[in-house]
């Protein structure tokens, strides 16, 4: 049946089940259930809008929804061929779903809002699957293996590893069993480029992994999907269940006698679960631990069998490189790192939310081009990368091309992907401690230099931090960092103190200031802060005295009001209701005691 | 006791009986019991022929699968970067001084549990919290508090739109 319109609503936002409900009342209500359809599309356009959803033929975008805006739209928008002018996107100068910002393509995420994931014959409506079955029927494994390495991919797992090399380990591994492996555990704070992958179109990666299997020799595959994602989680179950209707899982698959089927495991909350060897100790039901490598995965993996272990995006990445050809990947991105990548940007921009770039666009693009700029055109400070393991990289190398190479040069990784942007607001080294808590809570603990080593570490940045600071300290930080980045087991202890050098080296006269004079340059780390009332400014309000929860502000109506820095717990509240901004923050600083 | 040995062989039915699936096994239990308590993670242990300390290990493991006994109502705060550079630390000491808690704890009348959550994905609406599962994005201390204010005056769900 046709219909006269085709709703997508980002089904995966906070509060649109709601909005969604309203929306289907309202379309019922005027009996237009049979002309107006209604699909759930997980996340649309290039962020997160509140709940947003996209009207087609004519592609009108409305964001931040509340269920009576549904309401409207149903009235004026569908019944009376009106658009509501008001809820529309009003971002960037282009659509984002129809032409992505300027400096975008859209290899892995471009079928991600525009197709309803819970639907096969979208996917395949868009050529899906024909690479599956261009290899099957066309393809020996060693041609596959050939495009992979003419495309260039590498793992957008973190690592970077050639794709074609780990593919090829595992295919030439001896053993009679093998398994294809999926790490969906996204767990990098700010990355969700895999739930996006994963929510809004699975089957690509369902036909990167039957591609990989058949290109090793594998019949069982397994997605590992952290359980945070319940959406990505059903959508995948119903995909490879339509998949498998369709005859493209399951045994003989497009009448070849390739066989394959796949199985979803859901993570219970770890964060060294994406560890590839931890991972697999997780499917297996154990607590996962990293084990030693080598043996590598690809000879001795889950069970001890070969298994090749890939990425969601590597995994989405494949069919097109199949379908369009190694070289027309490799067309794009650096000399080493080729092809586009995936982005999450955070943090204190204009518009935060998923991007897909060619590698080798710059920070500066990133952040001013695609993400409009600083927040409240706030000065750049620092760019996060590659999630806790990364590094943080300072304004002087805005122009910095972005790939595996460059990054690691300046003391970052490109990790999953993850790009918070920090402004002159954010502390770094409050940072460096933040990160290491994250660290020292998601350590294993099997060895010793990653589980006492990052809590030594953690008290220390916590010492400076509190205006306990002792000379020596960025020092002893540093021999630390040294110990347990080489006596670590896998990539979180070894990537564990990345936050702590990159900030010391880009950023060592925050350190200083924060051991030497007690002072916090950007103001945030409370025990070195003091509120201050402006007399000048002051009118006498009593807001701030009344809002105090320890009565710290002094002062009578109509006269200046004095807060008291011994009884003040540095809450923040005075300053926010301050009706005349009367109230600023100092870090003067104490000079070192004789 | 037999409520739980019910729920047992339901979870266990869900997942054929399969030792492999032990981290699934645990963690529904958990979600759909509050809490796996001893007496259950012995009998997980025997109904899928697994030592105990095996179990115990799996169990204490992971973040999702709680040993301890929870509160009515379970609050979880993402304390990644994107939310705490986004205003997260306010929201954080928000909660703690509405509840009267430290993460991690339950209130003493077993009404609240405070808990951290590892990244959920929704970073471009940060500061997330979930409430009973149910996500809320674009946190402030005051929003806090007509939050909390929704939980307590009501049965449950706040946005829920009367689903009792």
């Amino acid at each position: 049946m046709a219909y006269r319109a085709n709703i997508l609503i980002s089904s995966a936002a906070p509060g649109a089940q709601e909005v969604e409900q309203a929306l289907l009342d309202k379309i019922y209500e005027h009996h237009l259930d049979n002309e107006v359809q209604v699909m759930q599309a997980a996340t649309l356009g290039p962020q997160l809008q509140g709940v947003e959803l996209v009207i087609y033929p004519e592609g009108t975008h409305y964001v931040h929804l509340t269920p009576e805006d549904a309401r409207v739209i149903v009235e004026e928008h569908l019944l009376k061929g009106r658009p509501v002018e008001r809820l529309m996107f009003k971002g960037i100068e282009v659509e984002p779903l129809e032409a992505p910002a300027s400096k975008e393509i859209r290899v892995v995420l471009r079928n991600v809002g525009k197709i309803d994931p819970g639907n096969i014959d979208d996917y395949i409506a868009v050529d899906g699957y024909a690479a599956l079955g261009k290899v099957l029927t066309e393809m020996t494994p060693e041609q596959v293996l050939e495009e992979l390495k003419r495309s260039g991919l590498r793992g957008r797992g973190g690592a970077g590893f050639p794709t074609h090399l780990k593919w090829t380990f595992a295919r030439n591994a001896p053993g009679d069993a093998k398994f294809v492996i999926c790490n969906g555990d996204e767990g990098d704070p700010g990355a969700f480029m895999n739930r996006r992958v994963l929510e809004g179109d699975p089957h690509a990666v369902i036909e990167g992994m039957a591609i990989a299997a058949y290109v090793i020799g594998a019949r069982q595959g397994y997605f590992y999907v952290r359980a945070e994602y319940p959406i990505a989680i059903s959508t995948l179950r119903i995909a490879i269940q339509q998949a498998r209707d369709y005859g493209l899982l399951g045994e003989n698959i497009l009448g070849t006698d390739f066989s394959f089927d796949l199985e979803v495991r859901m993570g219970a909350g770890a964060f060294v679960c994406g560890e590839e060897t931890a991972l697999m100790q997780s499917i297996e039901g154990a607590r996962g631990m990293p084990t030693t490598r080598p043996p590598f995965p690809a000879t001795k993996g889950l069970w001890a069998k070969p298994s090749n272990i890939n990425n969601v995006e590597t995994y989405a990445n494949v069919p097109q490189i199949i379908l369009n050809g190694g070289g027309w990947f490799a067309s794009m991105g650096t000399e080493k790192s080729k092809g586009t990548k995936t982005f999450a940007i955070a943090g204190k921009v204009k518009r935060t939310g998923l991007i897909e770039v060619p590698l080798g666009v710059t920070i500066r693009e990133i952040v001013y081009d695609v993400g409009g700029g600083i927040l409240n055109d706030k000065k750049f400070k620092a760019v996060q990368t590659g999630g806790p393991m990364g590094g943080c990289i300072p304004e002087k190398y805005l122009d910095l091309p972005v790939d595996y190479e460059n990054l690691a040069k300046v003391g970052s990784i490109m990790g999953s992907g993850g790009f918070v942007v920090m402004d002159e607001d954010t502390c770094m080294v409050d940072i460096a401690r933040f990160f290491m808590e994250f660290t020292q809570d998601e350590s294993c603990g099997k060895c010793v230099p990653c589980r006492v080593g990052t809590r030594r570490m953690l008290e220390i940045l916590t010492d400076i931090c509190e205006g306990r600071g002792q000379p020596g300290d960025i020092e002893r930080l540093e021999a630390m960092a040294k110990y347990i980045a080489r006596a670590s087991l896998c990539g979180l202890g070894q990537g564990a103190p990345n936050p702590v050098l990159s900030t010391i080296e880009h950023f060592r006269d925050e350190y200083e200031a924060h051991i030497y004079e007690k002072r916090c340059p950007a103001k945030v780390c409370k025990p070195l802060i003091e509120y201050v009332i402006d007399p000048e400014t002051c009118i006498g309000c009593t807001r701030c005295a009344r809002n105090c929860p320890v009565n710290a502000i002094a002062g009578k109506p109509k006269q200046t009001h004095v807060i008291d820095p011994s009884v003040c717990v540095r809450c923040g509240i005075c300053k926010q209701v301050c009706p005349v901004n009367a109230i600023s923050i100092e870090s003067k600083g104490k000079l070192p005691e004789a | 006791m037999e409520e739980h040995m019910n729920l047992l062989t339901t979870v266990l039915e869900r997942y054929g009986g399969d030792p492999e699936a032990l981290v699934e096994i645990l963690r529904d239990l958990s979600q759909e019991n509050g809490y796996v308590s001893q007496d259950l993670l012995v009998a997980v242990a025997d109904r899928l022929r697994l030592p105990r300390s095996h179990v115990h290990s799996v169990a204490s493991f992971y973040s999702m699968i709680s040993v301890e006994p929870r509160g009515r109502h379970t609050v979880q705060m993402c304390q990644d970067a994107p939310c705490h550079v986004a205003g997260g630390r306010e929201v954080w000491q928000a909660l703690e001084e509405a509840l009267g808690i430290h993460f991690g704890e339950t209130t003493p009348d077993g009404e609240w549990t405070l808990q951290i959550t590892s990244c959920l994905g929704l970073c471009s609406v940060g500061p997330v919290i979930t409430i009973d599962g149910e996500v809320y994005g674009n946190m402030t201390p005051t929003k806090v508090q007509e939050l909390l204010g929704h939980y307590r005056g009501g049965c449950c769900g706040g946005n829920q739109g009367g689903a009792a």
